[in-house]
């Protein structure tokens, strides 16, 4: 059997690289990688989370709605100018969103480098759940759901009366079509899924193992994807339903 | 193979009776492959008469027999110790690495575990870190690269030292000896939807980092062994599909644990420091 045996050996599907300082050394592995998706990720939890508690004031009436949003362009003035807190916050998340989104790409194409011939017959998994392998698919749909999402109600809307300056009845306008209703509701169970898993894996990848709290990871993904998901759906619920109206 | 024929089985010491297990008709459709390059592709074998008690290799034994008497090539599959302490046998039987018994490794499963008339379906493990020698034979050595990168302690080897002299708590030791039961099967890599081998070397980062032997090499063998790792191999995203697979049950909390010193590891920089004087 000489002709198996002079087969070539395994070739590395990375390479390495010259050495760097701390956080690029750090960003170049894919452990590293996971830490940056991790961290990024926590930090668009808690934007997701605020918005969604945020956007609840929608219940209180125009007024009380409109005045948040001229709240968060207010944020800490007069020690800042305004809007500058704002800007902060915006600069932050865009960060925070091309570092997941890059991570994410990078580590997907090194794990398709790693298995180029998918197994012929049908796997079975066991652990891996749909959110999990589903992963690039939610989060691309929510990263182009946002782009609509920022058109819609931030820049120019999309086809319903917008006038800058008064959300709510931006809000009203846009979500009292059906279509976009229903899009923002599909957009929110894509999103769902990508808390449900990146919540809980989130712990792995920072390294926080710990018996103590081991068997609350999951609940907390659980909890916390369940949480923004029915938060964020009540809002066009609210709109078809006539609780919040343009008039 | 006197496994195949109860008749000629020894009675049992206490009833007298002969034991007369079951026998199963099974179809094995199983993955050939003549060389590194070739193609391969799906064979069906009609396989009767094969006894419960049967390990899955015995079964591919009588399987083999069966195609050398027949003029056939038999199916290459890799094995050694056949109880679960080697790591060589491997195998994806019905999409599951190490097929459908949790905490088993192929070599221990026994076809008591599938049912007459069943088709099972076998392929090799696939990963670009894994290349396919023959059928269901895969080339493992990969992971002997990451084991060299930094799975070892450097001491002098002088004389024996005395047991005991260096104390370990029994829990550190327990961690430890968890670690440690990795066979380097690859079953981890195999059943990663990402071709990931972070457990099997989380096991040997954590079994040698976790003991004050290992210390003083800590970062650096978690450092050198990740980066050898994701050389070969894809990344982790946490799907924990490993430790469902593992015939060791390995948790991924290793990997956490992993994560960390790599963490420490790469903010501690000593390869950084060591060249550039
Ligand atoms: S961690 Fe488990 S599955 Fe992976 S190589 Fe070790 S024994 Fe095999
Ligand atoms: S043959 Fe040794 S572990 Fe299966």
């Amino acid at each position: 059997m000489a002709t198996t045996l002079n087969r070539a050996p395994a070739e590395p599907v990375t390479r390495q690289r010259r050495n760097a300082p701390f956080p690029v050394e750090l960003y170049r592995s894919a452990v590293g990688k996971k830490y940056v998706m991790a961290l990024t990720g926590i930090a668009l939890m808690g934007f997701v989370l605020a918005h969604m508690v945020g956007n609840l004031k929608m219940f209180l009436g125009p007024a009380a709605f409109n005045e948040y949003g001229e709240f968060l362009r207010e944020l800490l003035v007069p020690i800042l100018p305004h809007h500058v807190v704002l800007w902060i916050m915006r600069i932050g998340l865009i960060v925070a969103f091309a570092l997941h989104i890059h991570a994410a790409y990078a580590l997907t194409r090194m794990n398709h480098a790693a298995r180029r011939t998918k197994y012929q017959s049908r796997r079975d998994y066991v652990a891996a759940n749909y959110a999990s392998r589903t992963m690039r698919w939610s989060g691309v749909i929510v990263g182009l759901f946002l782009i609509w999402h920022l058109f819609d109600l931030s820049w120019t809307g999309t086809g319903a009366a917008f006038y800058r300056g008064d959300p709510y009845t931006n809000v009203a306008n846009s979500l009292s079509r059906i279509p976009v209703a229903i899009f923002y509701v599909v957009a929110n169970i894509a999103l769902g899924f990508h808390l449900f898993h990146g919540s809980w894996s989130l712990f792995q990848s920072m390294g926080w193992n710990n018996p103590r709290f081991n068997r609350w990871r999951r609940d907390f993904a659980i909890g916390f994807a369940a949480l923004v998901v029915v938060g964020n759906v009540a809002f066009p619920i609210a709109v078809l339903a006539g609780v919040v109206s343009a008039d | 193979m006197a496994v195949t024929d109860p008749e000629r089985q020894a009675p049992s010491l206490v009833t007298g009776e002969k034991h007369h297990g079951r026998t199963m008709h099974l179809t094995l459709r199983v993955w050939r492959q003549a060389g590194p390059d070739s193609e391969g592709r799906f064979a069906d074998y009609d396989v009767p008469g094969i006894s419960e008690d049967m390990s899955f290799l015995e079964m591919l034994d009588v399987v083999n027999e069966r195609l050398a008497s027949d003029g056939e090539e038999p199916i290459t599959f890799d094995h050694d110790c056949r109880e679960g302490i080697c790591g060589t046998c491997s195998l994806m039987i019905n999409g599951r690495a190490h097929g459908p018994e949790r905490g088993t490794a192929t070599c221990q499963l026994h076809m008591r575990k599938f049912g007459d008339g069943d088709t099972i379906v076998v392929e090799p493990w696939r990963a670009e870190g894994f290349p396919i020698i023959r059928d269901l034979m895969v080339d493992r050595s990969t992971l002997d690269r990451i084991v060299e990168a930094g799975g070892f302690i450097t001491v002098s080897p002088g004389s024996a030292p005395d047991a005991n002299l260096v104390p370990v708590p029994k829990v550190v030791a327990d961690a430890s000896m968890d670690a440690a039961a990795c066979i380097q099967c690859g079953a981890c890599v195999a059943a990663c939807p990402n071709s990931a081998a972070n457990l099997f070397t989380a096991a040997k980062v954590a079994h040698l980092n976790l003991l004050p032997q290992g210390e003083p090499q800590r970062y650096q063998r978690v450092e050198s062994m990740v980066d050898t790792m994701e050389q070969f191999f894809g990344s982790c995203t946490n799907h924990g599909e490993c430790e469902e697979a593992c015939p060791k049950e390995i948790s991924i909390d290793f990997i956490a644990t992993m994560n960390k010193d790599y963490l420490r590891a790469k903010i501690k920089n000593r390869r950084y420091l060591s060249r550039n004087p």
